[in-house]
């Protein structure tokens, strides 16, 4: 019971914030509409041109499907190397943990533009070895992500694991069960919405990274952001636009679909 | 000695993710660290430009103005619309909470072309004023350091709203009932109350933010337009534009230390109120 609701003082501030925030993706929406080739207003015509450019332009729909392959490999490979990791953890609990896990989430505290030049390193190195895996290409790209990104799912995982009564498991080993029983008979049903939102999250963070991917690809591996990163920075292609007003419609609608299925549990 | 069975599968489910992050990732790493002394010649000549090329001072000043500014809008506009998230009525904090959330999810990118098409010349404010006879020609609102203090505000925002709202959720309301009790005027009751109680939230959001800002890039390459550089994007230009790669390295590293000193001081001040704070 909250004794004390936001006043009008409190209410003006964050009405504020939230214009504030919700401005920058609402002025994308009439730009997408112009019939210019460069970023204006659509002057008393609106177009779908640049809607129909994201379908008929096969650099765009490269980009996606490159992104897309990118952020489902990822994902998997992120989740996997996370859940086995806090699995071990949190069975375990060896001596060193803190330390471990402070360890596994540094390539989320050091700044993108470090891991940008480590990984960037590490790719060009590789490239020397073999072609397949090293500085732009696709499982290049894919391992430079499974880095940025494992650290998120490392977190949800935790947040999980935290809720699951480790009597459960204590039962389950008095009953005999063995390791692997325990893990993925007796916790991994107990957590699997934080496995499955850390794989989200895991193919959103590699669907839109940007910051690494500019340093470790070139023209062979465009992916979606990279792509847009080209079209923003170069001369401002309104596609982006366009794409930027079904990225928002998506991700809102996602979010309004979370909100509704929470309802019940809340009410 | 031979490993026992229980040994192995522990080792086997834990040894994984940070094996191959030491390859992959902190064995580059100490790479990166050789550059900084090797490039172009054996020394230390790198870290001096950091401290003595005026160059870089001026991007090392305006990445700490840039950042501190930030940090401090940031927290503010979060602390307000947190108050609101958490302590709103149930439509209050539906209304709060897309807006929160709508924006973290959407990328970097697609908000700094958002702040494109709203501040540019033919964006959507110019072409009102202009349309409402205000102005004649065209504000010139991007590519300055305002618009990239606007940018990563709008990205940072959500970081710092998810430790701020759950200090918030942590404030004991029979203190707040007492307060009141006592004759406690709403201002006062916030101001010599609830604030105190949350100023840990405060503390840790604005590390986690500040920390955020050092190693920003694309929002300030996208709105600065070349000319606000922050030390992530000197790091950048020293790769691919006009490469000096040794001073890319020592830049990587002082963001390095820098950033770790202060998870350090994060984790000894603010470690409660972060308790439970990711997503």
């Amino acid at each position: 019971m909250t004794l004390q609701r936001p006043g009008p003082a409190a209410l003006t501030l964050a009405t504020g914030v939230a214009l504030f925030l919700l401005l920058p993706l609402l002025a994308v929406v009439p730009i997408s509409f112009t019939p210019a080739r460069f970023l204006t207003m659509p002057n008393g015509t609106w177009s779908l041109l640049h809607y129909r450019d994201l379908i008929d332009n096969p650099d765009w729909i490269a980009g996606i499907l490159l992104s897309l392959r990118i952020g489902l490999v990822t994902s998997v490979i992120a989740t996997g190397l996370a859940l086995a990791f806090a699995l071990g953890v949190w069975m375990y609990q060896p001596r060193f943990a803190a330390v471990l896990v402070g360890f596994v989430l540094l390539p989320m505290i050091v700044p993108p533009v470090v891991s940008a030049m480590t990984l960037y390193f590490l790719l060009t190195g590789l490239s020397q070895v073999s072609s397949l895996v090293g500085y732009d290409t696709w499982l290049g790209v894919t391992l430079a992500h499974v880095v940025m990104t494992v650290p998120f799912a490392v977190v949800l995982i935790f947040v999980a694991l935290a809720q699951v009564d480790r009597r459960i498991d204590l039962a389950a080993r008095g009953l005999g069960a063995s390791v692997l029983q325990r893990a993925f008979r007796i916790i991994l049903p107990n957590i699997r919405f934080g496995v499955l939102s850390a794989a989200l999250m895991v193919f959103v963070l590699s669907w839109e990274e940007i910051g690494v991917t500019l340093f470790i690809t070139s023209v062979n591996a465009v992916t979606l952001p990279r792509l847009m990163w080209m079209g923003v920075h170069d001369n401002i292609d309104p596609a982006i636009a366009a794409l930027s007003v079904v990225l928002i419609v998506i991700t809102t609608l996602v979010l309004l679909g979370r909100m509704a299925l929470q309802r019940p549990e809340t009410a | 000695m031979r490993l026992r069975t229980p040994q192995l599968t522990q080792i086997l489910f834990t040894a994984p993710l940070p094996v191959l992050l030491l390859l992959v990732y902190v064995i580059p790493f100490l790479g990166i660290a050789r550059w900084s002394v090797t490039m172009p010649t054996l020394g230390l000549g790198q870290y001096e430009k950091l401290v003595g090329d005026p160059l870089v001072l001026s991007v090392l000043v305006r990445t700490v103005r840039i950042c501190a500014t930030v940090t401090a809008l940031s927290v503010a506009a979060a602390y307000a619309i947190a108050y609101v998230w958490v302590r709103g009525t149930r439509w209050q904090q539906r209304v709060a909470e897309l807006c929160i959330l709508v924006p973290f999810w959407i990328s970097v990118l697609t908000r700094a072309f958002g702040w494109l098409a709203l501040l540019s010349n033919r964006g959507l404010i110019n072409t009102w004023l202009q349309a409402a006879g205000l102005i004649d020609s065209p504000l010139s609102m991007v590519r300055n350091e305002a618009s990239v203090v606007a940018g990563m505000t709008h990205v940072l925002i959500p970081f710092a709203v998810f430790p701020l709202a759950s200090a918030m959720r942590a404030v004991d309301e029979r203190v707040l009932l007492a307060a009141r009790g006592l004759g406690a005027s709403r201002l006062r009751i916030f101001w010599s109350v609830f604030l105190p109680m949350t100023a840990p939230g405060v503390i840790g959001a604005a590390l986690i933010v500040f920390v955020f800002t050092l190693g920003f890039f694309v929002t300030p390459a996208i709105l600065g337009g070349g000319r606000s550089i922050m030390m992530a994007e000197l790091v950048y230009l020293r790769m691919f534009q006009s490469p000096d790669w040794g001073l890319g390295a020592a830049v990587s590293v002082m963001l390095v230390v820098v950033v770790m000193g202060l998870m350090a001081a994060l984790f000894r001040f603010a470690r409660p109120a972060l308790m439970g704070s990711a997503r």
